[in-house]
């Protein structure tokens, strides 16, 4: 292949720079339409005013034991479900080969908090805010496509694929927590 | 028929002038003048008039309320409320544009069932078909952004779920959801985006139907019966025949329109988007507008797993519904186009249009509604899903093999001398 394209450049004096001189500019052109279009489409994204009210802080002394809150975190609602010791067992009974997306009712709340279950209000379907205190597994319904959530949050039956979301948190205090 | 020799003659200077420099009379002329239009054509072939009229509708009304309409969170709810109460004929404008969104799908859908029926999809109308399955794809886009801008609590909703739908992709599903939003909920950044391109897409949308328009007029019309034009006895000029035929159905069309402006404003839409967004609180049964409730319905049938998840697996069939559309032209290729002249594609079609209002009523239900027995509206309307898609997947493509059509007529003229009435 070698030669027979150096006879081209024989028959063709400077062919092969020309063709080089083509490709090159064709490859400046293109990186720079990307470049000149990438903060078009990157526009859209979360901006700064959005991204700076990533965390939230919140005083969980205020849920009475069998409430809950909804607050909000990012723009999104989050429930802040204070549970009872029943409804923690009911939770923990459940053997894990039962459940759509499996996990233990501890993977879901912080060690030594256990009646505290914090957890992104949308539904996993599409999004609605589910209603507490709903469903035949004592913990929530969405309205929208009658998903329905135990005690822990976990999908148990509907559309939804998965477990109702444990966003990031940490404990400040014993009472005090910081999402995000 | 496409090649048809233009008689213009430009007797005046300026006429004479301008034609040598650009001949848009010319083309005016040999376009919306003397286009030689099949004549047999029936008032299911007024469609497209209708629904040109529609868009320069909701065009019109449009601009005009963007000159009263704000696009943030905190005022966009009261800016359609002032609209309604203190513009100056606001409130008919507002429920003009409304309500014309509801009248722009019932002719979209009359328009595209018409087609489905007279074969209109078939070579070599092709591009034809799929340039306006393209223009219904924008139409439901433009409608969606459209809703969202009111900001009610169904507005917030249909954002909220729509935009959730592209998280079922795999991998990119939650950055590509974050772009469209601006954020990581459905908050201003979006409201304003849905503003900018609910403004935007009209404008495409007039584009396409140009060329929807302009590879119409390269084979020229299909017709009632099928049969190509094959001279001009079977053609007349489309002014003064179709002009007239076309305003006449617009005039009826308006009349339903006019009831609902007038009379009923907001009895398409739903008392919720009356409430002002909030974020934290779903309404307890959220639907889209008529118009989206067959597609809705597809996308809610799929609830179970198989190979890949429910939700991905929904939005794959709510996608696939309207991508196979695309396709039809190649999934139906019996020899004859008219439904008339098919018996047996006849009932599958009916059945068809019979199916997609199930599928719309299935969508306007609680999806654990019971319909008989232990049956709910989850389970039933699987079967309508299998139906939509069996009919294009393959009761189409067998049809096309071994239905035995009707005989045909010769030409359009004999078909329509046939029919009329004796006269000396």
């Amino acid at each position: 292949m070698a030669t027979e394209s150096n006879l081209a450049h024989t028959e063709q004096p400077n062919a092969g720079r020309r063709d080089f001189l083509y490709v090159a500019t064709a490859a400046v052109g293109a990186v720079g339409v990307g470049a000149a279009v990438w903060p078009l489409i990157n526009q859209l994204n979360p901006d700064a005013s959005v991204l700076a009210m990533a965390s939230t802080e919140f005083d969980l002394s205020s849920v009475a034991e069998g409430s809950s809150v909804t607050i909000k975190w990012r723009g999104s609602p989050v429930f802040v479900r204070h549970r009872t010791q029943a409804e923690i067992d009911e939770a923990r009974a459940v053997p894990l080969n039962e459940l759509k997306d499996p996990a233990t009712d501890e993977s879901r709340v912080k060690e030594g908090h256990a009646q505290y279950l914090v957890m992104v209000a949308l539904c996993t379907h599409l999004g609605c805010v589910p209603v507490g205190d709903a469903g035949e597994f004592g913990g929530w319904l969405c309205p929208c496509h009658g998903s329905q959530f135990d005690t822990a949050g976990r999908i148990r039956k509907g559309p939804a694929p998965t477990n109702l979301v444990v966003p990031p948190y940490q404990f400040l205090s014993d009472t005090v927590i910081q999402i995000g | 028929m496409s090649a048809h020799e233009s008689n213009y003659n430009p007797t005046n200077p300026v006429e004479k002038w301008l034609d040598e420099r650009l001949p848009l009379v010319r083309f005016a002329k040999a376009t919306i003048i003397d286009f030689p239009t099949p004549k047999n054509l029936n008032y299911w072939w007024t469609g497209g008039a209708i629904l040109t009229f529609m868009l320069a509708v909701q065009i019109v009304t449009g601009i005009i309320l963007a000159m009263h309409y704000t696009p943030h969170i905190s005022m966009a709810f009261d800016s359609v409320e002032h609209i309604r109460r203190d513009v100056n004929g606001g409130r008919m404008i507002q429920a003009t544009h409304a309500v014309g969104a509801s009248m722009f799908f019932l002719a979209v859908y009359l328009h595209i069932f018409r087609g489905l029926y007279f074969g209109s999809y078939k070579a070599p109308r092709e591009i034809l078909w799929i340039l306006g399955v393209i223009i219904f794809v924008l139409m439901m886009g433009t409608a969606f952004f459209g809703y969202v801008l009111p900001w009610g609590q169904m507005s917030f909703w249909a954002a909220q779920v729509i935009t959730n739908i592209f998280a079922a992709i795999p991998i990119v599903g939650e950055p590509i959801l974050h772009l469209l939003r601006g954020g990581f909920a459905v908050d201003n950044p979006t409201l304003n985006r849905f503003f900018s391109l609910h403004y935007l897409l009209p404008f495409i949308i007039a584009a396409v139907v140009g060329l929807h328009i302009w590879a119409l007029h390269v084979p020229g019309n299909n017709n009632p019966i099928g049969v190509e034009v094959k001279s001009n006895r079977d053609t007349v000029p489309f002014h003064p025949f179709y002009t007239m035929k076309d305003l006449f159905a617009i005039v009826v069309f308006c009349i339903p329109f006019a009831w609902f402006v007038f009379f009923a404003p907001d009895i398409l839409g739903h008392p919720d988007n009356y409430i002002e967004a909030n974020p934290l609180v779903t309404p307890p049964h959220i639907v889209p507008e008529w118009y989206f409730l067959p597609f809705y319905a597809i996308l809610r049938a799929i609830d179970f797993n198989f190979i890949l998840d429910s939700k991905l697996l929904g939005v794959i069939a709510f996608g696939g519904s309207i991508v196979i559309l695309f396709f039809l032209p190649w999934l139906d290729t019996h020899k004859v186009r008219s439904g008339t002249f098919r018996p047996t594609f006849k009932w599958f079609y009916w059945v068809f249009v019979a199916n997609f209002v199930l599928l719309t009523w299935y969508g306007a239900q609680a999806a654990d509604m019971k319909i008989i027995g232990g049956l709910t509206v989850a389970d039933t309307s699987k079967l309508s899903v299998a139906y939509y898609f069996g009919y294009f997947l393959i009761i189409l493509p067998l049809l096309s093999r071994f239905e035995k059509p009707k005989p045909l007529p010769n030409s359009i003229s004999e078909s329509v001398l046939k029919h009329a009435p004796a006269t000396n």
